[in-house]
């Protein structure tokens, strides 16, 4: 192997800084979306390492359903503190109430889809013309065919059959007023990448993702956790268990795998044994065959 | 891979050595591209279990007998309804030596435009052959345009041996007829592999059936390209992305320079020069979060600081004294069109060349290119949606660029249109500094 040689982490890492660092020239109101799970938080430490010894140029945007994880939340207030980062959130429930959305009922209600509302609302309240994410190609069919720089037309729409192409590292970023841009600069990066990533740079991560004891009811083949405002069936009992989370999500979809992993190692362990995709625990993506290509039509992350 | 070899894949020591190949595939309809991707995806077991119960579903309400692999790379609703694949995909999978990415084009719908896309970051192409029909029409595009886009290597797959008898006459006599016309085109490093992406034979495991072929298998020869020698490590080039200022008592003067490095090495203490000012001066220091290097190379991503306070903003390049770029307003280039409105002489477009953006004017179409042969149309120049051409810009702002077969990053432009912010056209820059 030559002297001048990257490993395929360190290269996928350039590669994403370089990103992160063009979003900030071509932009004017750029803005980090920031969920509290793996990789916003990946994305978030690229972020520190594009701009180092300065601060983030862009606060992160949080979009709170309501129906966090506790543990997602106290994270998300010690990073913000900690890199001096500006935070800025988006209420589901303020939308609920102004009327802009309504609330699913039934047993498998979830705010998971209104968050496209509140999303949109505060790109526009706010006047971002960029919102980055932790989307990644590998994540799901649709997002295969995403692109780094993914245009939003004034509604805040995805036309998956009409997207500039991208060629080299040259990322055009022009738009008109009221459009804006999603921005994915971990689009190359797999689940393993990020695991590795982590423990390589030695990231903390939130609790929730090691191994603990929590309640939990049975959906489908899916555990998920109990809290106030689950609706259960008849047939669901409430029981302990021994769990982690694989993503996180609104606590409505995001499904839990029991676990003993406590420690990134063992994480990553799991992950080489699984033989099931990260969303395939997700119930928001069980809706349909296209549900992610119809959400992110819309303007979903 | 056997399950043993697949844990080893992930064991952190191996991950964290692993190299990254970038490669892209082109086929014809029908060549059973999206079955070998299906094929190495599968083999590899990169497909988990709900993404492999999906396909047998979709599978069987198609009424189909078998898996049909090419169902896992088809990411959009209209593109399962249709059976087509409408746009560039990507999609990734790892062995213990290698990570890969495809960039997975589609055979027909804006093929070129497509292939070219795909091409611009691959190290190599995987070009697809049906050994029943050889080389045909669109097999001379493929190659051209892998040629036109300078990828490092090329593959050729000759696949659905099982449709000749796995007879070695037919697949010699491809490889013979492929090689006669790549000679006319300039393309570096050409392999051949006789395959049947549907059973599997030379895709992952060697063939039982072609005991004549005893070179390495697809995978074999995709974990062991050399990829090394693919960046440009001679030619320093630097172009200045962003300007790191922290409002911060601890770093009060600090001014960095933050890049991606586009070719060459660079050290601290370097006699450079910051081009367009041409002012030279020292590199004092290379910062990273990580702290500060010795030694920073392509493709890394880097801040630079200088001894002198000098004037610079994006789009400027820092190079060595001694090794500078070509500096022009007058350009010429070929171009691959990419939008439904044609190209317009002497209408501005906005170009966009490393960190730099400038006004630009096309001045003069020289010719527009057949595509299946690699020469000269002698019909119409006018320039449409797929069309390869040759051009002659003019910039409203010098440009400091390197032939596209140089670097292939100082090398490339894209064209915006102003009217509808869209991106036009891909150009790769020729010949030596004017």
């Amino acid at each position: 192997m030559s002297l001048y040689h990257l490993t395929h982490l360190k290269e996928l890492e350039a590669e994403s800084i370089f990103v992160i660092r063009e979003v900030a020239a071509q932009f004017e109101r750029p803005v980090l979306l920031f969920s509290g799970g793996k990789d916003s938080i990946v994305l978030v430490h690229l972020a520190r390492k594009a701009f180092y010894p300065a601060n983030l140029p862009f606060p992160l945007l949080h979009i709170d359903t309501g129906h966090n994880f506790q543990e997602t939340l106290d994270y998300r207030d010690d990073l913000v503190k900690k890199i001096h980062a500006g935070l800025i959130v988006g209420s589901v429930q303020e939308s609920i109430d102004l009327g802009r959305v309504t609330e699913e009922t039934g047993y498998y209600a979830s705010r998971n889809v209104l968050q496209t509302i509140t999303l949109l609302d505060t790109i526009e309240k706010n006047k971002f013309d960029a919102a980055m994410g932790g989307a990644r190609r590998d994540e799901e069919k649709a997002r295969a065919k995403e692109r780094f720089f993914s245009h939003r037309d004034e509604f805040g729409q995805w036309d998956p059959k009409n997207q500039r192409p991208e060629l080299w590292n040259l990322f055009n970023g022009k738009k008109k007023m009221g459009e804006h841009f999603r921005i994915f600069p971990i689009s190359n990066w797999t689940e393993m990448d990020v695991w590795q990533y982590i423990l390589m740079e030695k990231i903390e991560m939130p609790s929730i993702y090691f191994t603990h004891e929590r309640e939990v009811f049975n959906r489908d083949g899916v555990w998920l956790a109990n809290a106030p405002f689950m609706k259960l069936k008849p047939t669901e009992t409430v029981e302990k268990r021994t769990v982690r989370c694989r993503t996180i999500g609104d606590i409505t979809c995001t499904g839990l795998s029991l676990s003993t992993a406590d420690t990134i190692e063992d994480i990553i362990g799991e992950i080489a044994a699984t033989r099931v995709t990260e969303r395939g625990s997700r119930a928001d993506d069980k809706r349909s065959d296209a549900a992610m290509e119809d959400r992110k039509k819309e303007g979903y992350f | 891979m056997n399950p043993q070899d697949h844990n080893e894949t992930f064991s952190s020591r191996a991950y964290l050595d692993m190299e990254l190949l970038r490669f892209t595939t082109a086929g014809s309809v029908d060549d059973g591209k999206s079955t070998l991707i299906g094929r190495l995806l599968y083999d590899s077991k990169s497909i988990f279990e709900d993404q492999l119960e999906a396909v047998v579903k979709a599978s069987k309400r198609k009424g189909e007998d078998r898996i049909n692999l090419a169902l896992l790379t088809d990411g959009l609703r209209a593109e399962r309804e249709q059976g087509i694949t409408i746009d560039v995909a990507y999609r990734y999978f790892a062995t213990p030596k290698r990570k890969f990415i495809i960039a997975d084009t589609p055979g027909h719908i804006q093929y070129t435009r497509n292939m070219v896309t795909g091409a611009s970051t691959a190290n190599a192409a995987l070009i697809l052959i049906d050994a029943r029909h050889g080389v045909i029409e669109q097999t001379h595009r493929h190659a051209f345009i892998a040629s036109l886009l300078q990828i490092p290597h090329i593959i050729v797959c000759i696949n659905k041996m099982d449709l000749v008898d796995y007879r070695e006459s037919v697949f010699l006599s491809i490889r013979d007829h492929f090689s006669r016309f790549a000679g006319k085109i300039n393309l570096r490093d050409i392999r051949f592999i006789p395959i049947c992406a549907l059973h599997g034979d030379n895709v992952v495991d060697p063939s039982a059936n072609m005991d004549w072929y005893k070179e390495g298998t697809l995978m074999h020869l995709l974990e062991n390209l050399p990829v090394e020698n693919d960046q440009n490590l001679t030619d320093g080039r630097f172009p200045v992305q962003y300007i790191i200022r922290p409002e911060k008592d601890s770093f009060h003067d600090f001014r960095g320079y933050a890049g991606r490095i586009a070719g060459g090495v660079f050290h601290p203490g370097d006699q450079v020069v910051v081009l367009p000012s041409g002012i030279s001066t020292k590199i004092r220091q290379i910062e990273t979060f990580d702290g500060p290097l010795q030694e920073a190379f392509a493709p890394m991503s880097v801040i630079l600081t200088l001894e002198d306070d000098i004037d610079i903003s994006r789009g400027a390049m820092i190079v060595p004294v001694n090794n500078k770029p070509c500096i022009a307003q007058e350009i010429r280039m070929m171009i691959c069109w990419m939008n439904e409105r044609p190209l317009q002489l002497d209408k501005k477009y906005t170009l966009l060349h490393t960190t730099l953006e400038t006004k630009c004017m096309i001045r003069e179409v020289r010719f527009v290119v057949n595509v299946n042969s690699g020469m000269p149309r002698e019909e119409s120049s006018d320039v449409k949606t797929n069309d390869i051409a040759s051009i002659i810009i003019k910039t409203a702002r010098p440009v400091f660029f390197d032939p596209y077969s140089k670097n292939r990053i100082t090398g490339s432009v894209i064209l915006i249109d102003d009217a509808t912010n869209e991106t036009v056209a891909a150009g790769m820059i020729n010949g030596n500094c004017p």
